[in-house]
């Protein structure tokens, strides 16, 4: 079913957060940030900047009211630097001014002085200095010690992932505009709406109850406005709240590619034992983590690392320790797949050096090991409705693997400097938010006299269909055709206490949360039924917008809720909704954090040009648990544009800093994503059959985050080829596999 | 200073006042309040803000598609300025509708973006097939799709154009006869004409001037600085005239943009593979404005048109409103960015002697990602034979030193050589000599230097199959 917002959408009149028609005299604000990593301010001079034509005020944190902090799980990260500044591109100063161009202008004409102190980039050397975070975190459980002795082969390696710009197209920004009184509204680009709207009470020292924060839609969003946008937020508010105007915080693409966070690049040690037919005995695992300069969601990112570290096996004696590491480099944050790639990626690389050594395919090993029902991770909980088996058995239905190894085999026999190579990816994916205190959304649903139909919860709008897919709801539910129902923007104003809309759940807990309300106002209809026509409620059945009774249709979808307001029945009704059955201790980290899993498996086929070092994805064919899809167009639009996210972070995607921690690849002309040029020549996705999900909305099954994963099997197809080329695997597996470092794995000893 | 400009925006002429140099972007949301065209990168990397402009070319109207980021206002003056509010019609078009139908929209951020490349290719009247229409949106970026979706698109689109787009038919009935655009493009040529003689001319300026030719890189570079310049705006529009054969030369004026020397007939005719190499240049929206003597006189040392240009021996004509000198391209670049042309030169022709027919050419480029990216690292070679040896060759690299570099030693080493493996090898070891990369986001020195050797073993891979196999080099 076509998502009826792309409508506007390819129209050109959907309304983000910058196309919002502002109030006349609306100002504008540039962030001025730390040019250094780490140091001490020593001076700033905003005497000519203050002067700059078009300049009305310059905040720092000497004019914030409340309290000037913003972190939102550890209390680390203040709006403004005060004396010390953490990494480049920390705010110190705001300044508001005529337009946005003039704001930039006047920085520029900001003199900072600074004295510097020692940069530290890398996680290994932050962890030896003692610089963390919070105290490392382990999951665990068996005797990985006794695991190892009972193996016949013990493995043990390095594996360095990188980090990934989101880039989502549309930048982050915020609009706040003063209302009556001290009240503020804020239209901010933000995955998290309560998240900025608590950050703006604190900063301002009001009540949350003062301040509505509403996010229109996102031009994109995956993990990187879950957290982080909230500054922006709090920084247009603060101004707005200072200056009794209006004031627009839009950030250039410059600015956010240098001053926001990214995915978290880890750097891990493993050792791996297997019996000689590839059964996994036992793991450990060490992931020092790039938290960068400020907590942010690292903890949680990090534990969700944990959680993946061993993908969809299942190992009897695992020890996995998750390290924190603070750097001086901006605080990197939530990005689809919440620290589950890289815990995946290791184990993925372990699984492919062992492979190796026992001289048989990584897919042996991989399929050997799958988890399957009764068993349980290391976390404690047991596996229950699991289709791991089934999508990797359904894999090896859709792809002939002995053709693809036989023809794989005979191209890379012929003359010539091209080679190809294939790997296998499953996957397992826990979904809820793995803080259970999260895991709660609400829904107010509202119909009106005429029959439409208009909802509100606490889902953020970014390209995931959410929206569309809560409309299917409701029109299920009563009925009534899609275009009576509509789904309003998000905010804290008619849903409190939101939830962002993260960790693939959005539309799982906000449309059972609908689906509540949507039965409770069609209980009241049907008792309403019942007496007007003095029948049971079993008769009566809401089919194509009419009432029938029996098969008689008695009155239209609209005659029925005229009546029922005549009649004094509520249209109304709100719903909250936990996710029920969830529980974790962080403190033994062991419990059932997980509502459910999501499943699937990939293969992937990649050309490497072995002069050139250049590679192209040939063939991708995956097999997903999509549980009974709602809408498969959406949830196949999903599949494939995680999936080639995934395949950018394993490949071209490369973030780049120096020693003093200044990012060098700090725009889309040195930051490079996907393009349609790069697609996979073949594609084939498929359905697993007969699946429902009965935790999840009408038997469906989240989407958002899991099949960004199966990007991973581009990352071994790529190293297959190299291997036919030239027999080779790289000591140390690192990521992203850019043409350069193809090419240094390629011709190892002539890289000089 | 800001200056009055006279153009059509959509189907309604509009007055507005405003400095010259600013992005024609932010006048499109900031001015006009249309906001259907986004801001996404402000460098040209993401399409997100491309609009379609037409202009008056005698009888006709040429329409392209740009990077409304990178284009000063001043250039709109007198033309037909079309967004995505545009190309509304009451139905939704074809394309639009395949992108209902693909779900190839999701945040909706770039897809208005996508809509007009592809609008704008069929306006351009080119060709309309899977693989051009995918190039229309080359430049175009989705985050959410992963243009998997939109890949679709355009292979329907493709499939349905098939049947319905008659090459022979003025293109603009026939978009609108197809629904493609709305009606009131018919009349757009003779609004253009009414308005051309009351066009306030703000094409040449006076002395303190930033010389702008397709703006492509300065707009990048100092997008927020160009605001307040004073612009000297270079383009003129006689594509016909920008390109010819005169004294067994092929003349190109400085100011040929990337895609009319992929259209010209002449290039085709003269030196082949150009076309090939053009579409790993820019996007179409950045070939659609960046000139052949702005890449030459922006001297980025990986700039893909000069290394090209330098294998094949390119001559400059540079004039001033005093003289006209010729000087060799290997010569004009100095050093990082210092290139031999004062402030009020400009570069008229970029002159290549004919070589006849028997000549071979290759030009390789690797960078992150195929199209639209940057090189580390590009190498051009251009030979003539004799019998066996090697008569004339010229190689050119690119990222490997502060300037566009002629490989003149590297060159001299093969002049006379038979093609085999030894001599390919000492070449390539002579090159080593002659390079000094630096390590940047592009790639580490000991990657470039490594990939230059690889590419001019390419070079040999490519153009001497039957002498020279890969298994003989690495």
């Amino acid at each position: 079913m076509i998502n009826n917002d792309t409508i506007n959408h390819v129209r050109g009149i959907s309304i983000f957060a910058d196309d919002y028609r502002e109030p006349s005299g609306t100002l504008h604000a540039a962030v001025f940030y730390s040019s250094i990593a780490a140091g001490e301010i020593q001076r700033v001079d905003y005497g000519e900047a203050i002067k700059s034509e078009g300049v009305v005020r310059i905040l720092t944190y000497k004019d914030i009211p409340g309290e000037n902090q913003i972190g939102s799980i550890i209390k680390d990260e203040p709006l403004f630097a005060e004396r010390y500044v953490h990494y480049i591109g920390q705010p110190i100063a705001l300044i508001v001014a005529k337009s946005r161009h003039l704001a930039i202008k006047a920085r520029k004409k900001i003199e900072i002085r600074y004295i510097p102190s020692e940069v530290i980039t890398d996680p290994r050397e932050a962890f030896k200095k003692g610089s963390l975070i919070a105290p490392p975190r382990v999951f665990a459980c068996g005797d990985t010690i006794k695991g190892f002795e009972e193996s016949d082969v013990v493995i043990e390696g390095r594996v360095d992932s990188g980090g990934q710009e989101h880039l989502y197209i549309e930048t982050q920004g915020a609009l706040a505009i003063p209302l009556e009184g001290d009240n503020l509204r804020v239209i901010s680009s933000t995955q998290g709406p309560t998240a900025v709207q608590r950050a703006i009470a604190n900063v301002l020292g009001i009540g949350m109850h003062k301040i509505e924060v509403e996010a229109v839609r996102l031009g994109g969003g995956f993990g990187g406005k879950e957290d982080q946008a909230t500054v922006w937020g709090v920084l247009s508010a603060l101004a707005a709240y200072t200056l009794k105007t209006a004031v627009k915080v839009i950030l250039p693409r410059g600015d956010d590619v240098k001053i926001t966070g990214k995915r978290h690049p880890y750097s891990s040690d493993y050792k791996i034992g297997l019996s000689k037919d590839g059964i996994i005995k036992s793991y450990e695992v060490t992931f020092y983590q790039n938290s960068g300069a400020a907590a942010d969601l690292s903890t949680a990112v990090l534990d969700r690392t944990l959680f993946h570290s061993t993908n969809s096996y299942f190992i009897p004696n695992v020890k996995a320790t998750g390290i924190a590491c603070k750097t001086n480099l901006v605080p990197n944050t939530a990005f689809r797949g919440f620290g589950g790639p890289q815990g995946m990626f290791v184990i993925e690389s372990a699984i492919y050096k062992a492979a190796e050594k026992l001289k048989i395919p990584p897919h042996v090993i991989q399929e050997k090991n799958l988890i399957s029902d009764g068993k349980s991770f290391p976390y404690g909980q047991i596996m229950i409705n699991s289709t791991a088996e089934k999508c990797f058995s359904g894999l090896k239905q859709i792809v002939d693997l002995e053709a693809i190894k036989s023809e794989t085999e005979k191209f890379n026999q012929q003359e010539g400097y091209k080679r190809r190579g294939f790997a296998i990816m499953p996957i397992c994916f826990g979904i809820s938010f793995t803080n259970t205190m999260l895991n709660q959304a609400a829904s107010l649903v509202n119909i009106y006299t005429d029959g439409t139909v208009a909802v509100s919860t606490a889902a953020v709008e970014m390209g995931q269909g959410v929206y569309m897919k809560i409309r299917q709801v409701v029109a299920r539910i009563f009925s009534i055709d899609i275009s009576k129902v509509k789904t309003e923007s998000t905010s804290t104003k008619t849903v409190a206490n939101t939830s962002p809309t993260a960790a693939s759940v959005g539309f799982d807990m906000n449309g059972k949360a609908t689906e509540i309300a949507s039965l409770e106002i069609k209980k009241r209809l049907t008792t309403f039924i019942c007496d007007l026509f003095e029948v049971k409620e079993e008769s009566v059945d809401f089919k194509d917008e009419n009432i029938l009774i029996g098969k008689e249709i008695k009155m239209t979808w609209k005659e029925l809720i005229s009546k029922a307001y005549v009649n004094r029945v509520s249209l109304c009704a709100q719903a909250h909704y936990a996710t029920p059955g969830i529980s974790f201790d962080p403190g033994i980290n062991k419990g059932n954090p997980f509502a459910y899993y999501s499943f699937g498996s990939a293969m992937i086929e990649a050309e490497v040009d072995c002069l050139k070092g250049t590679y192209s994805v040939e063939s991708v064919n995956i097999i997903h648990d999509f549980g009974e899809s709602l809408n498969p167009l959406i949830d196949m639009g999903q599949a494939e544009g995680a999936l080639m996210q995934g395949i950018g972070w394993m490949t071209m995607e490369e973030i780049l800093f120096n020693a003093k921690g200044i990012l060098l690849t700090n725009a889309l002309s040195t930051y490079k994503v996907p393009d349609i040029n790069y697609t996979p020549r073949k594609i084939n996705i498929k359905f697993l059959e007969n699946s429902p999900n009965i935790k999840g909305v009408m038997n469906s099954k989240a989407i958002g985050e899991p099949p960004l994963m199966y990007g991973i099997a581009v990352y071994f197809a790529i190293l297959n080829a190299i291997k036919s080329f030239r027999n080779c695997v790289p000591e140390i597996i690192t990521s992203p596999l850019t043409p350069e470092r193809v090419l240094k794995y390629l011709y190892p000893s002539e890289m000089i | 200073m800001k200056k009055e400009i006279k153009f059509l925006c959509n189907n309604e002429i509009k007055e507005i006042s405003v400095k010259p140099g600013t992005p024609l972007l932010d006048v499109i949301r900031n001015d006009l309040r249309l906001t259907g065209t986004k801001e996404g990168c402000k460098e040209g990397d993401c399409g997100a803000c491309t609009v379609i402009i037409g202009e008056l070319n005698g009888d006709d109207i040429i329409y392209k598609t740009i990077n409304s980021c990178l284009f000063p206002v001043a250039e709109i003056a007198g033309k037909h300025l079309v967004t995505i509010e545009g190309i509304q019609k009451e139905q939704l078009t074809k394309v639009q509708e395949l992108f209902l139908e693909e779900g190839a929209s999701q945040c909706g951020f770039c897809t208005p973006g996508f809509i007009v490349s592809i609008t704008g290719h069929l306006l351009s009247g080119a060709e309309v097939e899977t693989s051009t229409l995918t190039d229309s949106v080359a430049g175009n970026i989705c985050r959410c799709t992963g243009h998997i979706s939109i890949k679709r698109v355009i292979e329907r689109f493709s499939d349905w154009a098939e049947t319905k787009i008659n090459e022979d038919e003025n293109r603009i009935n026939e978009l609108i006869r197809l629904s493609l655009i709305p009606e009131y493009f018919a009349g757009v040529k003779e609004e253009l004409i009414k308005m051309s003689s009351g066009v306030v001319g703000i094409r040449k300026q006076t002395k303190g001037t930033t010389k702008v030719a397709g703006g492509t890189d300065i707009y990048v570079q100092q997008s927020e600085g160009v605001t307040d310049y004073v612009l000297e705006i270079l383009n003129e529009n006689i594509p016909e005239q920008k390109i010819e054969i005169a004294d067994g030369s092929l003349k190109i004026s400085g100011l040929t943009t990337m895609s009319e020397i992929e259209n010209s007939k002449m290039i085709s005719e003269t030196f082949p593979a150009i076309k090939e190499y053009l579409k790993y240049f820019g996007s179409r929206q950045i070939r659609n404005r960046a000139t052949a003597g702005g890449n030459i006189r922006n001297a980025s040392p990986i700039g893909d048109f000069s290394n090209i240009l330098l294998a094949l021996g390119a001559k400059l004509e540079i004039t001033s409103s005093t003289k006209t000198r010729e000087i060799e391209l290997e010569n004009f670049f100095i050093s990082y960015k210092t290139v031999d042309c004062a402030e009020d030169e400009t570069i008229n022709k970029i002159i290549i002697q004919l070589p006849g027919p028997d000549f071979k050419m290759n030009f390789e480029k690797v960078s992150k990602r195929e199209y639209l990216d940057i090189a580390s690292v590009n190498s051009a070679l251009f030979a003539i034979m004799n019998n066996n040896k090697i008569n004339k060759v010229r190689i050119s690299a690119g990222g490997v030193a502060p300037i566009p570099l002629y490989l003149k030693q590297t060159s001299a080493e093969l002049k006379n050589k038979e093609i085999n493996p030894e001599t390919i090898k000492k070449a390539a070891s002579v090159a080593m000599e002659e390079i000094s990369p630096i390590s940047d986001a592009r790639g580490s020195k000991e990657y470039k230097r490594l990939l230059l050797r690889q590419l001019i073993y390419l070079h040999f891979i490519k153009l001497f199959p039957n002498d020279i196999r890969a298994e003989e080099l690495i």
